[in-house]
C-alpha cells in the first residue's frame, strides 16, 4: 500500500499523468458522445473537464501539476489557430464572392455577444475585472486571453469564459435554432455552422462538423473572421469608451 | 514526413506572427497574424500539400484542445463561487443573443443574395432559399 502511495505520488507528479489523463479521459467521453448519437449534453469537452477537475479535486492534485503535462495540448491551440486558414482557403471563391456579407454577419454575431455581454455583467453589479474579461467571451480561449490582457482584465479568467462559452453553444445552439425556424437546407446548415463559430469559437465550431460537414466549414471560417475583428475591434471600442 | 513539414510551416509562421505582432506593435495576436499569413502562402503548392493534413487533423480535434484551460475552472472557484449565477446570466444570455442574431442576420443576407451577384462560382454551394414557413 505504502508502495502504491509513492507510486502515485511520484507519477501524479511528472507532465505525464497531465498529458495521459486529458487524452484518456477525453478519448473516452469522445466515445461516449458517439454512443449517446451525438447528443449535445453528451459534449466531450464537458465531461472531460467536469471528471478531470473532479479527479483532480478528489486526489488533492494540484492544477499546475496538471497542467505541467496538460500544456503539450494547450500549446497546439496556437498552431490550430494558424490552421484555421485552410477552410478560409477552401472556401476562398464564395467567400470572394460574399465576403461583404460574411464580414457583416461575423460583425453583428461579435458586436452581439461582445456587448450583451459587458452590458448585462455592467447592469448585474459584476466587479469590473470580471466584466473585462467577459468581454472577449466570443472568442477563441488563447485570443480571448489576449485581448482580456490588453483590457485589463484576467486572462486565465477570460479563458475560462470563453470555454464555457463554447460548451454553451454547443449545447444549446441546435434548439435555438430550431426555436428560430433555421431550417436544415443549404442556407440553414451555413446560418447554423456560422453562428455557432462566430459565437461560440472552436467549441462551438467542433459541434458543427460533428453534425454537418458543411455546417462545420462555415463555423471554421466564422471562427477565423471572428478572430481577426474580435483582436482588432474589442480593445479599439474598449479604449474609445 | 509531410505531416512533420506541416507542422513545421504551422510553427514557423506562428513565429513569424508573434515577431510582427510584437515588433510592429499590431493589435492582432500572433497566431491571428500566422493565419493570415498562411491564407497568403497556401497559394504556394508547396505550402498547401504540406499543410493540409495537419490542419484538418488539429481541426478535427479542435475541442481536445480547450480541455486543459477548461480544468482550470477550478482555479477560480472562489471568485466562480461568489458571482457564480450572475456570471452564468451573462454567459448563457449573450451566447444564446449572439447565435441568434449570427444566424438571422447571414440568413437575411443570404436570401438576398438568391439573386445573382455577380461572383457566384462553381463551388459555391447554392444559396438555396427557403421556402417562406416563416410564421
Amino acid at each position: 500500500m505504502a508502495d502504491f502511495v509513492q507510486l502515485w505520488v511520484y507519477l501524479s507528479s511528472t507532465p505525464l499523468f497531465g498529458l495521459t489523463a486529458t487524452l484518456v479521459v477525453y478519448v473516452i467521453a469522445q466515445a461516449f458522445y458517439g454512443r449517446m448519437g451525438q447528443a449535445a449534453w453528451a459534449n466531450p469537452v464537458l465531461w472531460s473537464v467536469v471528471v478531470l477537475a473532479l479527479g483532480l479535486t478528489l486526489t488533492g492534485t494540484a492544477y499546475p501539476t496538471y497542467f505541467s503535462g496538460a500544456q503539450f495540448i494547450h500549446f497546439l491551440l496556437g498552431p490550430a489557430v494558424v490552421a484555421l486558414a485552410w477552410p478560409l482557403w477552401q472556401r476562398r471563391v464564395v467567400l470572394r464572392a460574399r465576403w461583404g456579407r460574411f464580414c457583416l454577419a461575423s460583425l453583428a454575431g461579435g458586436a452581439a455577444a461582445a456587448l450583451s455581454a459587458t452590458a448585462l455583467a455592467w447592469l448585474l453589479g459584476l466587479p469590473h475585472d470580471v466584466l473585462l474579461s467577459l468581454a472577449p467571451k466570443s472568442v477563441t480561449a488563447p485570443v480571448a486571453m489576449g485581448v482580456a490582457e490588453k483590457l485589463g482584465g484576467i486572462p486565465a479568467l477570460a479563458a475560462v469564459f470563453a470555454v464555457l462559452t463554447g460548451m454553451v453553444g454547443a449545447l444549446s445552439g441546435k434548439y435555438l435554432f430550431d426555436l428560430l425556424r433555421i431550417g436544415r437546407d443549404a442556407t440553414g446548415w451555413m446560418a447554423r455552422g456560422f453562428a455557432l463559430g462566430t459565437a461560440a469559437h472552436g467549441i462551438g465550431a467542433a459541434r458543427a462538423l460533428q453534425v454537418n460537414a458543411d455546417a462545420g466549414a462555415w463555423a471554421a471560417l466564422a471562427l477565423g473572421l471572428q478572430v481577426v475583428f474580435a483582436s482588432v475591434l474589442i480593445p479599439l471600442v474598449a479604449r474609445l469608451l | 514526413m509531410q505531416a512533420l513539414r506541416g507542422i513545421t510551416w504551422l510553427l514557423l509562421l506562428q513565429s513569424l506572427g508573434e515577431v510582427l505582432s510584437r515588433g510592429l506593435h499590431l493589435p492582432l495576436p500572433g497566431p491571428v497574424v500566422g493565419m493570415l499569413l498562411l491564407l497568403l502562402a497556401l497559394r504556394w503548392p508547396l505550402v498547401h500539400e504540406n499543410v493540409r493534413p495537419v490542419a484538418e487533423f488539429l481541426l478535427q480535434h479542435l475541442s481536445l484542445l480547450f480541455v486543459p484551460v477548461g480544468v482550470g475552472v477550478m482555479t477560480h472557484m472562489a471568485i466562480l463561487s461568489q458571482y457564480g449565477v450572475r456570471i452564468a446570466i451573462v454567459i448563457v444570455l449573450s451566447t444564446w443573443i449572439s447565435l441568434a442574431v449570427t444566424a438571422l442576420v447571414l440568413r437575411a443576407l443570404m436570401r438576398n443574395a438568391a439573386e445573382p451577384d455577380g461572383g457566384g462560382n462553381a463551388s459555391a454551394p447554392p444559396a438555396v432559399t427557403e421556402e417562406a414557413r416563416h410564421g
